[in-house]
């Protein structure tokens, strides 16, 4: 729990703010009236106006290092299986993963009727890894913050789904593949497909051009915002729930119902969003290899 | 909630993440799964075919079983009719034999009442002529008189 002399609205602001590494510009004023010098410096951000100043060369090193070690776990998990997997009788843990493999694939089967060795594993790693990094929303918002802040760092966010460049950062794969088959399968036909559709017109090619190209850049938009916008939320309600503990001792016991209520329900949504992400993506991917 | 490097190291962990997965994950297990499948079905029609192998088997074993019933079926009514056969010939001997017996015993009987009326007939000759002698007070004369007495012993 935060603070005693720490308002409400410092301490949810505390919890939004990630711990950010990057690069002061020269001359920047920091928070203990230190100037930076000529050149600018690398340095951990103290508070979220610093890290706003630092711009794009900074790195949310939480987001970060949250989504590459579940990414590891991710991919450890499934490697251990993967090594010891057999046509014999399966064991608990192997058939838990296989049956997450056979979902992923029915669901790829269903859904993409072309021939990529691509689609299904990409589709499993987007689903499994979202689905760990969404899982974090569900460790109690306070135990990793203060554990960290014991240890001396300042800031900490542990999901990294509820941070748009995490979001956006998959969004980007998942466009770039989608260009890199359209362009692959089609050929020249993307470009034709981008400037001829809807109206097969050669006046209308402008028009044609900004409402496929809006259209294209929608998708990875979509997919970003809404896995972000879910997850944020839900962060920020664990959070809102987390502060009203801390409003005095009548308000603990609905504070727990609120905490365990909203635990349960969104665990569905962790699972849905995962699932939403991957099923749009396999719809994307199909799409860029079909012929119109 | 600044958009910054952070996107670009996802991007390349994304890349990273994928490319793992595509070649170290997904191939073994689905390998796996699909040989497990394979060997499942396999095991599936093996159970089949035996199952029809033990319903022909069992079909077969019922034919058998009807031709074996009807074979000792057979077998009994002929040891029947050969044990009639016995039966009534060895009723026709005996009854052959019963009338051998009864005809030797009644050849028998006949033979003694001959003997005995013969006896008989002699020892009432015999009395009668001494009868006669008794009667007469005399002697009667045996050639005189014997084709009298041999006629009345005749006539006994």
């Amino acid at each position: 729990m935060a603070g005693e002399n720490q308002t409400v609205s410092d301490y949810i602001v505390h919890h939004l703010t990630n711990l950010t590494y990057g690069k002061l510009p020269a001359g920047y004023e920091r928070y203990d009236g230190s100037i930076v010098g000529d050149g600018g410096a690398w340095v951990m951000a103290h508070g979220g106006t610093e890290a706003a100043a630092m711009g794009f060369t900074a790195i949310h090193v939480d987001s970060m290092a949250w989504s590459i070690g579940l990414g590891i776990v991710f991919s450890w998990m499934f490697y251990r299986v993967a090594k010891k997997a057999s046509s014999g009788v399966p064991s608990g843990f192997v058939n838990a993963i296989e049956m997450i493999v056979q979902f992923v694939d029915n669901t790829v089967r269903d859904t993409f009727h072309g021939r990529n060795p691509l689609i299904a594993p990409l589709s499993l790693t987007i689903f499994v890894w979202i689905f760990l990094m969404n899982l974090m929303d569900l460790v109690p918002v306070d135990i990793v913050p203060e554990l960290m802040m014991l240890l001396g760092v300042e800031y900490h966010k542990i999901v990294p789904s509820t941070d748009p460049n995490i979001t956006f950062g998959m969004s980007i794969g998942v466009l770039i593949l989608i260009l890199f088959y359209s362009i692959k399968v089609k050929g020249f036909g993307f470009a034709r497909e981008l400037a001829l559709n809807p109206f097969n017109h050669p006046l209308f090619i402008p028009v044609n051009l900004f409402m496929e190209i809006v259209g294209l850049l929608a998708k990875p938009f979509s997919l970003a915002l809404r896995l972000f916008g879910n997850m944020y939320a839900g962060e920020m309600i664990f959070i809102l729930i987390a502060a009203l503990f801390s409003a005095g001792l009548a308000w603990m016991v609905p504070a727990g119902f609120l905490q365990i209520g909203w635990a349960i329900f969104h665990i569905l949504v962790i699972t849905l969003q995962a699932f939403i992400f991957m099923v749009l993506t396999i719809v994307y991917l199909s799409m860029a290899h079909e012929d119109h | 909630m600044n958009i910054n490097l952070t996107l670009i190291g996802q991007v390349i962990a994304f890349f990273g993440f994928v490319w793992f997965c595509m070649k170290f994950v997904w191939p073994p297990i689905i390998a796996a799964m699909q040989e497990r499948e394979k060997k499942i079905a396999d095991g599936l029609a093996a159970a089949d075919r035996a199952s029809h192998d033990l319903e022909l088997a069992q079909e077969k074993a019922l034919e058998r079983l009807k031709e074996a019933k009807h074979e000792a079926a057979g077998i009994v009514d002929s040891a029947n009719k050969r044990a009639h056969q016995i039966v009534d010939e060895a009723k026709v001997a005996a009854q052959a034999e019963a009338e051998r017996v009864k005809a030797s015993a009644r050849a028998e009987i006949e033979q003694e009442t001959n003997r005995a009326r013969e006896v008989l007939r002699s020892q009432v000759a015999a009395l009668s002529l001494a009868g006669a002698e008794k009667v007469l007070g005399a002697t009667i004369d045996q050639n005189a008189h014997a084709d009298l007495v041999n006629k009345l012993a005749a006539e006994l």
